[in-house]
């Protein structure tokens, strides 16, 4: 297969802060370099964008010495966290902005969707509407017209055509614009989150939609997303980006437990062993150590498609009947508890512990929890009498579901916080 | 392998570069985006009076009313000449074009700044925009010369003063229309690359066109000016324009050929500079806006 986008050192420039006085004067000093025949000299001031340090120069570099190629047919999944760039570089790719150095190459006909319904003007008509935003996507008339009802019964608005879409509901004004844009006719087709709209069932279609797209036209797709979920059922290649440069470029499967190990932190490890230090002093236990585990996970995000190990190491200080060690599993946003455990839940007799450093270990299984954020909160006690450690330590952990259970219908929006495989027979039953 | 390398060198539809040559226009790219030119234009002219009562009819309210201030405030209270015309065929001959002319102007200039979240998003010749606009006013100036060939027809019938030359209408006609459009959008592609950066200039534009109205011969003749200030208006390009089509539709006023040249040259450059000029921010102006 022939490459049919090559990038090659492509970086662009923004400058900090207010656009004041100092951009006449920038102005300036630019256009004396210039017909000098000098490079520009404010280009070289920036540095690499990381935005939670603060840079010494008011120029950051948003995209620097980004380089790539596609190959036709590919769908490159793009990801990385907010600021580290994906949007400049679709923006540079749909020719909305132009690189400050660098030169992209493309073969074939682009199609951008940096947003659904680009255009769209409330007081026409649905019709109307999809003739304007075809044109601004770049399709001829007689493609659109040829498209036509394909366009109307994609989205289902048959009934409303004639009437303005701005007495559409946001539901119907969503799948026309996407309507239009899914039967673009061009080789290559950057998306960015569009499919973040709508509803589930039109999610599915839209993504179908995405998916056929690529395997039957052998279009060749850019596909920006934060959803893993869909990077990894939709893309085969994967572009990782940090601060501004290429991170990762290679396989989605590999390129997606590349960005998994190497996210920033939710919290530092460090914070964790100031937290046992700051517990207060106890004379029967004392928590040494505290982690959770999975293979190839850094401790903050977890798959959920494989076991996670809670562990504890501790010091027991005197010989002490009903110690029990466990923990709290919390949904983070809704504060709600899902389930409770202690060591000894499967015990049926109580054995007084003994002096001595020991380790607990419980394993929470694989394909229980689904995509989300959670907190373990740590908590120690002696059965019937108190508490020795209860909320002063509470550890988040994030879960993705890259390579676990993905239904058909998807389940993004589905309430609930667990995901277990759940196992189904359904037969006819007969008369 | 070698031929692997030949396809990297050549073949390809699109080079993005940072900085392309001053004059690589991509004027030929306009010209395939014909029918999204088209359908902006479409889109001007059915969104602007959708959920008005009087719908259309605004076109020649607004002009009408002009007129009649203009008779009353000038032709009667200030006393101005009109070159022995009826004053109400002399001001509406100016209103029409001068009106043309600021709609263009103001449409054209804010280009930027009011299509930023469609320029953002995806990626068509930018000129594509003002050019829609040039050409969506020209059919409310159509309809506003409508509104006044029929006023010269009444006024002729009824035995004024007028002596329309039919076929000085035939070749000044088309010559004015686009010595005009071509000067307001040639003035409004350069303000429209200057307001993404230096806001400022909203407030001058405004300002400016109301000014330079009054550096137009739309409610005073040439004639009637003082010699000493008569070279200042003669300098406006706008002027020889206003005049020439007064002189073929009423049979007053100027109808000079150096002068129609004249303006003819002074378009022609500053449309070149405007388009220029709008290239240039049209790459970068996203990081501006």
């Amino acid at each position: 297969m022939r490459t049919v986008i090559n990038v090659e050192d492509i970086s662009k420039q923004y400058r900090l802060g207010l656009v004041g006085t100092g951009t006449l004067k920038d102005d300036m000093y630019r256009w004396w370099y210039r017909i000098q025949g000098k490079e520009d000299p404010l280009l070289k001031v920036g540095e690499v964008n990381d935005r939670s340090k603060k840079g010494t120069s008011d120029y950051v570099f948003a995209l620097k010495d980004v380089g790539f190629d596609v190959k036709q047919g590919e769908v490159l999944g793009i990801i990385g966290k907010n600021g580290a760039g994906k949007s400049t570089l679709l923006k540079v790719l749909s020719r909305t902005t132009s690189p400050s150095t660098g030169r992209i190459r493309i073969k074939g006909r682009v199609a951008s969707l940096l947003e659904v319904g680009t255009g769209f003007h409330p007081e026409l008509t649905g019709r109307e509407n999809i003739f304007l935003n075809g044109a601004i996507l770049g399709m001829t008339k007689q493609e659109i017209t040829r498209k036509f009802d394909e366009i109307v019964d994609f989205s289902g608005v048959e009934r409303y055509i004639d009437t303005p879409v701005k007495r559409y509901s946001s539901g119907m004004y969503v799948r026309l614009a996407f309507g239009v844009a899914a039967h673009l006719e061009s080789e290559i087709l950057i998306v960015d989150e569009v499919l973040a709209v709508g509803d589930i069932e039109f999610q599915k279609k839209s993504l179908g939609k995405m998916g056929e797209v690529s395997r039957q036209g052998g279009k060749t797709v850019l596909f920006v997303s934060h959803n893993m979920i869909s990077i990894g059922s939709l893309c085969n290649k994967l572009l990782v980006m940090k601060h501004g440069q290429v991170d990762f470029h290679g396989d989605v499967k590999e390129g997606l437990n590349y960005y998994i190990n190497h996210m920033q932190h939710v919290i530092e490890s460090s914070d964790l062993s100031e937290s046992l230090k700051a517990l207060p002093e106890d004379e029967f236990f004392e928590l040494l150590d505290f982690d959770l585990k999975q293979e190839h996970s850094d401790g903050v995000v977890f798959l959920s498609s494989r076991p996670i190990k809670v562990c504890y190491r501790y010091r027991i200080k005197k010989r002490i009947t009903g110690l029990r060690i466990g923990f709290d599993f919390i949904e983070q946003k809704s504060e709600m508890t899902l389930f409770t455990v202690f060591h000894d839940d499967s015990y049926k007799t109580v054995e007084p512990w003994q002096e001595g450093v020991y380790t607990s270990e419980a394993i929470i299984d694989a394909h229980l929890l689904r995509e989300g954020s959670f907190i373990i909160n740590i908590a120690v006690c002696i059965h019937n009498v108190r508490w020795i450690i209860n909320g002063e330590l509470k550890v988040p952990l994030e879960v993705r579901n890259i390579e676990g259970i993905t239904p058909v219908y998807g389940f993004e929006k589905r309430p609930g916080f667990l995901l277990p495989p759940i196992a189904w027979r359904n037969e006819p039953a007969g008369e | 392998m070698n031929s692997e390398k030949n396809q990297l060198t050549e073949d390809w539809d699109m080079v993005i570069e940072p900085r392309s040559s001053l004059f690589s226009l991509n004027l030929r790219e306009v010209w395939r985006h014909g029918y999204l030119l088209m359908m902006f234009v479409r889109r001007d002219l059915v969104s602007v009076y959708k959920q008005t009562i009087l719908g259309p009819l605004w076109f020649f309210i607004q002009p009408l009313l002009t007129t009649i201030t203009f008779t009353i405030i000038f032709g009667n209270i200030a006393k101005i000449s009109t070159d022995g015309l009826p004053q109400v065929l002399f001001y509406m001959s100016g209103i029409t074009l001068w009106n043309y002319f600021s709609d263009c102007l103001t449409n054209t200039s804010n280009t930027f700044t009011t299509n930023a979240s469609i320029f953002g998003k995806v990626y068509f010749p930018r000129l594509v925009m003002p050019l829609s606009r040039a050409i969506s006013g020209l059919a409310k100036f159509g309809v506003q010369f409508l509104l006044f060939v029929v006023f010269l027809v009444y006024y002729k019938m009824t035995g004024s003063d007028v002596h329309p030359d039919i076929i000085g209408i035939l070749m000044v006609t088309p010559v004015v229309v686009i010595i005009l459009a071509g000067l307001a959008l040639g003035l409004g592609l350069i303000l429209s690359a200057m307001t993404t950066k230096y806001r400022d200039l909203f407030f001058l534009i405004t300002f400016g066109i109301q000014l330079l109205m009054y550096a137009t011969p739309v409610i005073y003749p040439i004639s009637s000016m003082d010699a000493k200030f008569r070279w200042l208006i003669q300098a406006n390009p706008i002027s020889w324009l206003v005049e020439a089509f007064r002189h073929v539709y009423l049979g007053a006023g100027e109808l000079s050929v150096p002068g129609l040249a004249y303006s003819f040259g002074v378009m022609a450059v500053i449309l070149v500079i405007g388009t220029v000029v709008f290239n240039r921010v049209e790459k970068t102006f996203m990081d501006t806006v």
